[in-house]
């Protein structure tokens, strides 16, 4: 009885593991309305499907060009308003709205844009 | 020389007290006329009056909708039902206008008013409930819908055209009015976001395909019918905005909320009253 219930604990997790947390890719979590939401501020004029978003935020587009240091792309990510008391932009990694696993898959994201 | 310098310190005393005055009375409509300017720097076009309609002032598809919609608004026989509380006497025998100055009737801009007896800001639901109180009644709650919502929705109706007309006048409600300005202008929640950053940086902005209202003119419409028929209290809204910044919202009548619509009211000030509406 106690090996069954092992065996179904292992399926299930092994379920778990391999469906959509760990699938979950930067491109996900950056249009989820209750994470990233990035397109709530930002357009992504390089992908088709981001489609009706927010202008307070500048374009998200020649991202290597423009943040040629991956760190301060994190950061600003991170906490924006550490180098900009002024922005609007939510401090993804200070406040806990994203962990720090799916910052930097936001990230990898980013720089394909 | 005496008395030379003691009426120098009268007179310095008495001038001081006079500065004192005039900074206290000066520092909300310095506040509000900063805001006039801004929205008028940013939106050259946008006329002052056009201000109530909020976030449709900025669409004219929005606003047609809307004009079409208010032809016959989807929610009088709500307002119906505010109109039979209204006129349904009190235990005492007397009803809501005769309790209130000039019958209940285009007095609705004066509200909030800050009463220096009571120390605190007063909204115009508390004044209802204060007239049921006096007239052998229980009081509603403060964010009940069904009830004093009603009321206060039929009742601004008759205010409909008045000009808000705030005042902040004395320690008491200057102070009141600060602590207001302060939760409008604080960052809270996990999104970090302030009242002001939304409604008076980015307003008019879109975040993703909705328009953000200016702070100027958003106090002159409630309670507001949303999609519909659910009837929506300014400070119901307020709790909307907190929930969606991650922000621990309070009770409707809440001593902070009281004195953020203190404070958000008096930005409305010379523009007219409209209740209530449609908003999606």
């Amino acid at each position: 009885m106690r090996k069954r219930a092992s065996i179904i604990t292992g399926v299930i997790a092994t379920l778990l593991a391999s469906s959509a947390y760990a699938v979950e890719t930067g491109k996900d979590i950056a249009f989820n309305r209750s994470k990233g939401n990035c397109l709530a501020c930002h357009s992504m004029p390089t992908l088709p499907d981001a489609e009706q978003p927010g202008e307070s935020g500048p374009p998200l587009i020649a991202m290597l060009a423009r943040f040629p240091d991956r760190a301060v792309l994190r950061a600003k990510i991170w906490d924006a308003t550490a180098t900009n008391s002024g922005s609007f932009m939510p401090p993804m990694g200070k406040h806990q709205v994203l962990t720090e696993a799916e910052i930097d898959k936001v990230v990898d994201f980013l720089y394909g844009l | 020389m005496k008395k030379i310098a003691k009426q120098t310190y009268i007179a310095l005393a008495g001038l001081s007290v006079l500065m004192g005055t005039v900074s206290a009375s000066a520092g909300p409509e310095e506040d509000r006329l900063k805001l006039v300017a801004h929205f008028k720097n940013k939106f050259p076009d946008l006329k002052f009056d056009d201000y109530i309609y909020s976030a449709l002032a900025f669409d004219p598809d929005a606003k047609a909708q809307y004009n079409s919609i208010m032809e016959f608004p989807p929610y009088t026989s709500e307002l119906d039902k505010g109109a039979k509380l209204w006129k349904t006497p009190l235990k005492s025998g007397k009803t809501y206008a005769d309790c209130l100055p000039n019958g209940g009737k285009m007095i609705a801009g004066n509200y909030p008013i800050f009463d220096d007896a009571k120390g605190k800001v007063v909204t115009l639901e508390d004044t209802i409930n204060d007239c049921r109180v006096a007239n052998g009644e229980e009081a509603y709650q403060i964010g009940d819908d069904k009830t004093l919502g009603l009321i206060s929705a039929y009742m601004r109706t008759l205010s409909d055209g008045m000009k808000m007309n705030i005042k902040v006048e004395g320690a008491g409600a200057l102070k009141a009015y600060e602590d207001g300005k302060r939760t409008f202008y604080g960052r809270v929640g996990q999104l970090n976001f302030s009242c002001g950053n939304c409604h008076v940086d980015n307003a008019g902005v879109r975040i993703r395909s909705e328009l953000l209202s200016p702070v100027i003119g958003q106090a002159t419409h409630w309670p507001a019918f949303r999609g519909g028929d659910k009837l929506t209290t300014l400070q119901e809204r307020y709790k909307g905005c907190q929930y969606d910044v991650r922000h621990t919202p309070d009770k409707p009548g809440s001593t902070r909320y009281n004195n953020l619509e203190y404070f958000h009211s008096y930005l409305s000030n010379g523009l007219e009253m409209k209740a209530s509406v449609f908003r999606k």
